[in-house]
């Protein structure tokens, strides 16, 4: 259970830092921005890679995990940069 | 991995847990340097790298056959980066919610796959549900967001089918409570027999039963609102997988969309639970605005005549242009009256279009500087010097009744107040009222000009004189 306080004090600790660091963006990167965060949210991968599989439904399971988080991994890190590079001052 | 199997499990995971540490920095940096224009593609590429760098790591104890893995990373990478080079940026809006629902389908996996794995404490079981449920939602919630956004899915508010699915949202919320104490309430109870299949089928319909009832116009709100669930599952996969870069990350996001639904339902001046529950309908019977008079429909001839003699130009955009496809020539338009010695800004409303910031978008693809970019509070207080404004496909955002009509359903939301400025010309194709469902009493104003038909039509007309 000590595991568990200690990893919602992370927890906690990270959703401020969040709200502290996304409170003042300028309306311009509000879609890259989401779009970025988007793409962090693909993390799931990490996660989809640490399961166990044994038998048939879990390999299903974890191939289903990965694909999917990896679709939101690459397509999203991708269509940020591609936004991104469109917002040039002139 | 030849080589791992030589080195102990523990130190592969103090490896591991060192390179995590690291790219939880490189996240919170990344995510820092997102939110300013200068550093904003450095950004993505140092939480791209952290990104790399925490899956790449987590390679080194695998216990998956790395055939699957080699197959779903391939395949969901070419997927993904299809999806992401073909888009058009019109369609931005519905491609995020997409990616946003694979992100939660994917934790709706994990924890799935947990709850087959035995000897699952009475809190792992716990976070199981909550994941499996924030995970469903957030997977199917976009999955409506996407039809709807990309125009597929026209169901709303008062279809029977509607019904049955926010009818299975409200089942959803007891039958969590219930999950969740499953195993306590098991040993005084009869065992409901296969209960998490049924909650894994209901939660799918939850998520449509919660998106379903909600509107287009409000999609801005939704689409932030899911993608800060998604983060929040991915934070609780982290707790359930006791990995802290999953938490560290899952809890960046889910700050950051909130942060974003907080500023949209703001710029609406509504409540999120407004959004989401109550929704335009209900308000809308209160009022009694009845401002009819006459409209004032002009040629593009004669607002070209009016857009030459003019020395600041406004414009405003909303989602019409993106539905015409306008960007360009607006842009073209813009850079013709800049030649012309007029000064062009544009006035961007928050929630002007289906997504955060999704003008800026448009705008920038269409090669405008972000600098001409302005936001209500920078151009109202000189609205009155400006000479024309020009509205396109844009609605709500710059209804006066929001300022001055105290029974309008949209009384008190931030508006363009565009009609201080000398002249304003209106681009509509017809004159049907905004998503609100409110009517405009800008229309029949003195200074309003109709400009009607297609805007990129329109505005292609206008260039053209200016070129001739």
């Amino acid at each position: 259970m000590e595991m568990y306080i200690l990893l919602g004090f992370v927890l906690l600790l990270s959703i401020f830092l969040g709200l502290e660091l996304i409170a003042k963006v300028p309306s311009t990167l509000h879609t890259p921005l989401m779009s970025g965060a988007n793409a962090i949210s693909g993390i799931a991968l990490v996660g989809a890679l640490m399961l166990s599989a044994e038998g048939d439904t879990q390999n299903l399971l974890a191939f289903g995990a990965i694909l999917f988080a990896s679709i939101n991994v690459f397509g999203g890190y991708l269509v940020t940069n591609r936004m991104l590079s469109m917002f040039k001052k002139k | 991995m030849e080589f791992f199997t030589t080195v102990s499990p523990d130190t592969i995971s103090t490896i591991q847990n060192f390179v995590y540490i690291g790219s939880s920095v490189l996240f919170i940096l990344g995510i820092k340097m997102l939110g300013k224009e200068a550093t904003a593609v450095r950004g993505n590429y140092f939480s791209a790298l952290a990104m790399f760098s925490a899956v790449a790591i987590t390679c080194l104890s695998l216990k998956i056959d790395y055939k699957i893995i080699v197959a779903g990373f391939l395949l969901g990478g070419l997927i993904g980066s299809i999806i992401a080079i073909k888009v058009k940026m019109t369609a931005i809006p519905e491609m995020v919610a997409l990616f946003n629902g694979f992100g939660g389908l994917a934790t709706f996996l994990i924890a799935w796959s947990q709850f087959n794995v035995p000897d699952n404490s009475l809190f792992q079981h716990a976070l199981i549900m909550l994941t499996v449920y924030i995970g469903g939602i957030t997977f199917s919630g976009s999955l409506v967001a996407y039809g709807k956004l990309s125009e597929r899915l026209k169901l709303g508010k008062g279809s029977w089918i509607t019904n049955i699915l926010i009818s299975f949202f409200y089942l959803s919320l007891p039958a969590l409570v219930y999950v969740i104490f499953e195993p306590s309430i098991s040993t005084v109870l009869p065992a409901v027999p296969s209960y998490f299949l049924f909650f894994l089928g209901l939660t799918m319909l939850a998520g449509l039963g919660f998106v379903t009832p909600i509107g287009g116009g409000d999609m801005p709100v939704v689409i932030s609102l899911l993608n800060s669930l998604s983060g929040i599952a991915a934070a609780f996969a982290g707790l359930l997988l006791l990995n802290n870069v999953l938490i560290v990350a899952g809890s960046l996001v889910g700050a950051s969309g909130l942060i974003l639904t907080v500023i949209m339902a703001k710029a609406m001046n509504r409540t999120i639970g407004n959004v989401l529950f109550v929704g335009y309908a209900s308000a809308t019977q209160a009022t009694g605005s009845v401002e009819q008079g006459e409209v004032k429909p002009i040629t593009a001839d004669d607002a070209y005549l009016i857009l030459e003699n003019a020395s600041s130009v406004l414009i405003v955009p909303g989602y019409g242009m993106a539905v015409a496809q306008a960007q360009h020539v607006v842009r073209e338009l813009g850079e013709l009256l800049e030649e012309n010695g007029t000064e062009v800004k544009y006035g961007i409303h928050p929630v002007a279009g289906r997504m955060p910031g999704h003008m800026n978008v448009l705008l920038a693809e269409a090669n405008v500087s972000y600098d001409l970019l302005a936001e209500p509070d920078d151009v109202n207080p000189a609205m009155d010097s400006i000479d024309v404004a020009i509205v396109i496909g844009a609605n709500d955002v710059v209804n006066p009744s929001a300022t001055e009509e105290e029974g309008s359903p949209i009384y008190g939301m931030p508006i363009i107040e565009v009609h201080n400025a000398k002249t304003v010309f209106v681009l509509k194709r017809s004159m049907s009222s905004g998503f609100a469902g409110v009517q405009n009493p800008l229309f029949f104003r003195e200074n309003t000009r109709m400009l009607f038909g297609d805007a990129k039509e329109s505005i292609g007309l206008v260039v053209s004189e200016f070129k001739d």
